[in-house]
């Protein structure tokens, strides 16, 4: 059934280096009747400091976020990472903890947004947009960690205007990883290195996923070697500007 | 006892055991196929590794066994006397190769054993369609190494022995009730291995050919 | 910056060398394709690896009871049990068990445990010779290196390689790149070895406690050699690799091929019950067997690090890894390598040791997704990276628990977590970042070394949707 409002909950990489991702996807939430709260005092799910190790300081930052959606509605996040950490590992964080009933809470509401838009708001998508030869990246954690790897498919098959090309190893790791790309940086980049050569070798001229860690490595690296490589660069964007990109009239 | 053992378990019960969820764990794996079904399997997966079958039946399977023998040039057969098997071919000895009669220990003919036998030929307890498997028990008569010293291994398979899966096998055939032999054995083609580049060589360090005679 | 550690140097050099790159590549993805190929219903996998998982969770939670129902029943069955705490101790039951048969030599099938013990090299010390048979190990040792892969040691070299190698130590065989030649020659000098040597020794994948069972998984037939021609056979395995039942073992049989090699099952499965009977005529008059805790006991301890040793050594999460496949087995430096080494070497050895190796994942989930019985890695790592900066360390078994935590760091976490805990200062904080974007440095050390700095917002998604009107109670 559809819910009539939801919390949006932005993600720190979008509110500070990517906000266009999270405005078109309010816009797509609300264009679908419903009502989008986004409580101002959010910040960050906690993620970097938990993949790091530095659970108390990821906990500190978790408990703030947990007191944001009060009510029972859904909450629905744009990245697969984020929405991964809330989900399954909130639980895992706040075990024993004397706010554990609350964390799972918070928990069992938590929607990626692909899957929200796919699944529950069951969209109808309508291409206004030229024809366009896109390639997809799904995040490992949209994959994996939410199981969600066939939406943004799903919702693309929906514009009539574009072309999806799939890439070689289009389910391997980019090579983000948070703090792996600063701690193991050559290994991270030999991984984007490859996945850019794979995405750029089917001709796409266009990169989408979920996920805005991954397009900023991934983006990152198309700019360098655009710069220094004279290579090519395909436009990279989140799923949510792009879908509202090519539907909004 | 010693001082390593008793430090080890006692590290172990200091520890307080999670509970597990079980209920997967006693799912038995088996199919329901018909014996047409379970041999037209066990002839695929054997083949697809390159092992030889042959459908033979009471009336003719002696025949088959000659036939192979001669096909493969063989100057010596190492058998059993005392099988089913072993006596039939004994019977016959004009129509085989010299045979060869595991009578003594290994350590008295090791030479013989590893530099002149040309194949061995077993019985086999059973056979698993699955995944194109014979089973087999060492025995005073079948010893271990009937299986796996000869360049050639010829065994024979009792089609009404042949289940689906290795699971159905135990059960069925209550391994646990008879008690295990020394060794009991799995084998699902002729030596094989991929270590170099990935590329399949048959006959490492077993047998390099597999023949089943399906009786 | 700070100066890249030895770890992050060897994998600068493994990086580069492009044809051993492009070799792991291409033998990863048949590993993958071979197993996907084994699994074409996922219903089936998943209900598989539940129970897999199922059977050795049971048997661990009963381990300390079933190693002693092993123990007894080996002993009936005429096998002799030893128990080693430290790898030392058991290359010393080895060692105490040659020198009682005056033997000057082993032969061994493939055992990643022995590799564990350092066992080759701790009897080449006191002058034995140790053999490895299996193929891959045979070509390793012969070029003095270690294995790169705990299913196929010597995916690391090429045909090429390889050939060059044996034409190298065998001089008087004729030069051949053919792998069947090549194999021949392997089978022939092996044989002799096996028809010679005094001590034979193998691993074990599963010991049924039930039946006083070794199971040994094979392809190649060493295996069965080294158990059955010497007269005397030593069997060396973890503590953990015991299950409970014989009804357990057609399952774990039927995963563990799958997930490694792609195969339905291997050539060989081999189920030891005890040595030669007076009525026998072949096999190994003795049997030992050499129980290894090394640090197991106290991953046991546990109960999140203890689903590590559920792991039944197939190699899935190696295969499916995009960081092994870019730096190759040798790069980690330790016995067991990937993502199955990640978890585990820091536990047995110590995070000061091999901890940077927790590092050393995007935390991709390739590897928890394709475990054959659900370790769960990822949060395993995760979990290792908590061990390696917390305080309380009293809480934890891994030892050096930590040991990893750097004060500049630590400071840097507490200053976030107070900024990102307190929307006010984060709200200050992000506006004047946007305010300031073009002070953001083209240079951003490792991160640009391949990628383009990012480009913080003009304005920040609060403001923005604040604009908008979007409601935020």
């Amino acid at each position: 059934m559809k819910p009539e409002s939801i919390y949006f909950f932005g993600t720190c990489l979008i509110d500070l280096i990517y906000p266009k991702a999270g405005v078109s996807a309010v816009q797509l939430l609300q264009r679908e009747g419903v009502k989008v709260i986004y409580p101002q005092a959010q910040t960050c799910c906690g993620q970097p400091a938990w993949n790091s190790g530095y659970r108390n300081e990821a906990r500190k930052v978790a408990r703030a976020q947990i007191q944001l959606f009060p009510k029972n509605i859904p909450i629905v996040i744009p990245s697969g990472s984020c929405a991964g950490m809330m989900k399954t590992h909130y639980p895992e964080l706040f075990k024993g903890e004397p706010d554990e009933a609350d964390a799972l809470k918070v928990a069992n509401r938590v929607y990626e947004l692909t899957e929200f838009l796919v699944d529950v708001l069951k969209v109808q998508l309508q291409d206004l947009g030229q024809a366009v030869e896109v390639a997809v990246h799904t995040s490992c954690s949209a994959r994996r960690e939410m199981g969600v790897a066939d939406k943004i498919e799903q919702l693309l098959g929906q514009l009539s205007n574009v072309d999806v090309k799939e890439q070689a190893y289009k389910a391997e790791c980019c090579g983000f990883g948070g703090t792996f790309a600063v701690k193991q940086p050559e290994i991270s980049a030999a991984m984007v290195t490859d996945k850019t050569q794979h995405i750029r070798a089917t001709g796409a001229a266009q990169l989408v996923s979920q996920d805005c860690g991954c397009l900023m490595n991934i983006s990152g690296a198309f700019a360098y070697q655009a710069e220094h490589e004279g290579k090519s660069a395909p436009k990279a964007q989140h799923i949510a500007e792009f879908l509202w990109e090519r539907t909004h009239g | 006892m010693s001082k390593a053992r008793a430090n080890i378990l006692q590290r172990l019960t200091a520890v307080e055991r999670p509970v597990v969820d079980l209920s997967a764990r006693e799912s038995l794996s088996r199919f329901d196929w018909d014996k047409a079904e379970r041999i037209r399997r066990f002839t695929e997966r054997m083949q697809a590794v390159r092992a030889e079958v042959h459908q033979a039946d009471r009336a003719n399977w002696l025949d088959t066994v000659a036939t192979i023998c001669q096909q493969k040039g063989l100057n010596n057969l190492l058998l059993s006397p005392t099988t089913e098997w072993g006596q039939a071919i004994t019977q016959n000895a004009e129509r085989f190769p010299t045979l060869k009669y595991y009578e003594r220990s290994i350590e008295d003919w090791k030479q013989e054993m590893f530099y002149e036998v040309d194949a061995g030929l077993t019985s086999t307890l059973g056979g698993i369609a699955e995944t194109g498997t014979l089973i087999l028990w060492s025995s005073p008569d079948e010893p271990r190494t009937l299986s796996l010293v000869p360049p050639i291994h010829i065994a024979i398979l009792e089609t009404d022995k042949l289940y689906s899966t290795f699971a159905e096998a135990v059960q069925e055939q209550g391994w646990l009730e008879q008690g295990l032999p020394t060794n009991a054995l799995l084998i699902s083609g002729p030596s094989r291995s991929a270590d170099i580049a990935q590329v399949l060589a048959y006959g490492v360090h077993g047998p390099k050919e597999l023949v089943v005679v399906l009786v | 910056m700070a100066k890249p550690t030895e770890f992050r140097v060897d994998v600068e050099k493994a990086l580069g060398k492009t044809e051993i790159r492009a070799h792991f590549r291409k033998a990863m993805d048949t590993l993958m394709i071979n197993r996907r190929n084994q699994f074409p219903d996922d219903a089936a996998l998943q209900a598989l690896r539940t129970q897999a998982q199922a059977i050795r969770a049971n048997a661990l939670s009963k381990l300390p009871e079933l190693l002693q129902q092993l123990e007894t029943n080996l002993i009936k069955n005429g096998v002799q049990v030893h128990w080693a705490e430290t790898t030392d101790e058991a290359n010393q039951i080895v060692l105490g068990i040659m020198q009682k048969h005056n033997a000057k030599s082993i032969i061994k099938g493939k055992s990643m445990v022995s590799e564990e013990m350092g066992l080759n090299h701790f009897l080449e010390e006191r002058g034995i010779e140790a053999l490895e048979s299996d193929l891959g190990e045979f070509i390793i040792q012969l070029d003095g290196e270690t294995p790169s892969h705990i299913i196929m040691p010597a995916i690391h070299k090429s045909k090429e390689q390889i050939s060059a190698l044996f034409h190298e130590k065998f001089p008087d065989i004729p030069y051949t790149d053919n792998v069947d030649e090549l194999t021949a020659s392997a089978r022939r000098i092996l044989r002799d070895k096996f028809y010679a040597a005094p001590v034979g020794l193998s691993g074990v994948n599963f010991a049924v406690a039930e039946t006083g069972t070794l199971c040994l998984v094979e392809n190649e037939g060493n295996g069965r050699m080294s158990t059955t021609i010497p007269p005397v056979h030593i069997a060396v395995t973890g503590i953990e690799k015991v299950v409970e039942k014989l009804s357990d073992i057609p399952s774990l049989l039927s995963i563990l091929p799958r997930s490694a090699t792609g195969q339905p099952i291997t050539t060989y499965f081999n189920m030891i019950s005890g040595p030669r009977k007076p009525d026998e005529k072949d096999g190994p008059t003795e049997v030992h067997l050499v129980l290894l805790d090394n640090g197991r006991s106290r991953i046991y301890s546990d109960p999140e690090l203890l689903a590590t040793l559920r792991c039944i050594r197939c190699g899935a999460c190696i295969n499916h890894c995009p960081v092994y496949v870019r730096i190759g087995g040798h790069s980690y430096g330790t016995v067991y390598p990937g993502p199955i080494g990640t978890i585990l070497e820091p536990q047995k050895s110590g995070l000061s040791v091999h901890g940077e190796l927790i590092q050393a994942s995007s935390l991709c989930g390739a590897c928890g997704e394709v475990c054959p019985v659900r370790i769960p890695i990822p949060n395993i790592i995760n979990r290792l990276r908590y061990d390696s900066v917390r305080k309380d360390t009293e809480n934890t078994p891994t030892q050096e628990a930590g040991t990893r935590r750097k004060s500049l760091e630590a400071a840097t976490w507490k200053a976030w977590s107070w900024a990102a805990s307190t929307p006010s200062v984060y709200n200050f904080g992000s506006k004047t970042a946007t305010q300031l974007r073009g002070l953001v440095p083209n240079n951003l050390g490792a991160w640009t070394s391949v990628r383009s700095a990012p480009k913080l917002a003009e304005q920040t998604l609060h403001q923005q949707l604040k604009t908008l009107g979007v409601d935020h109670e």
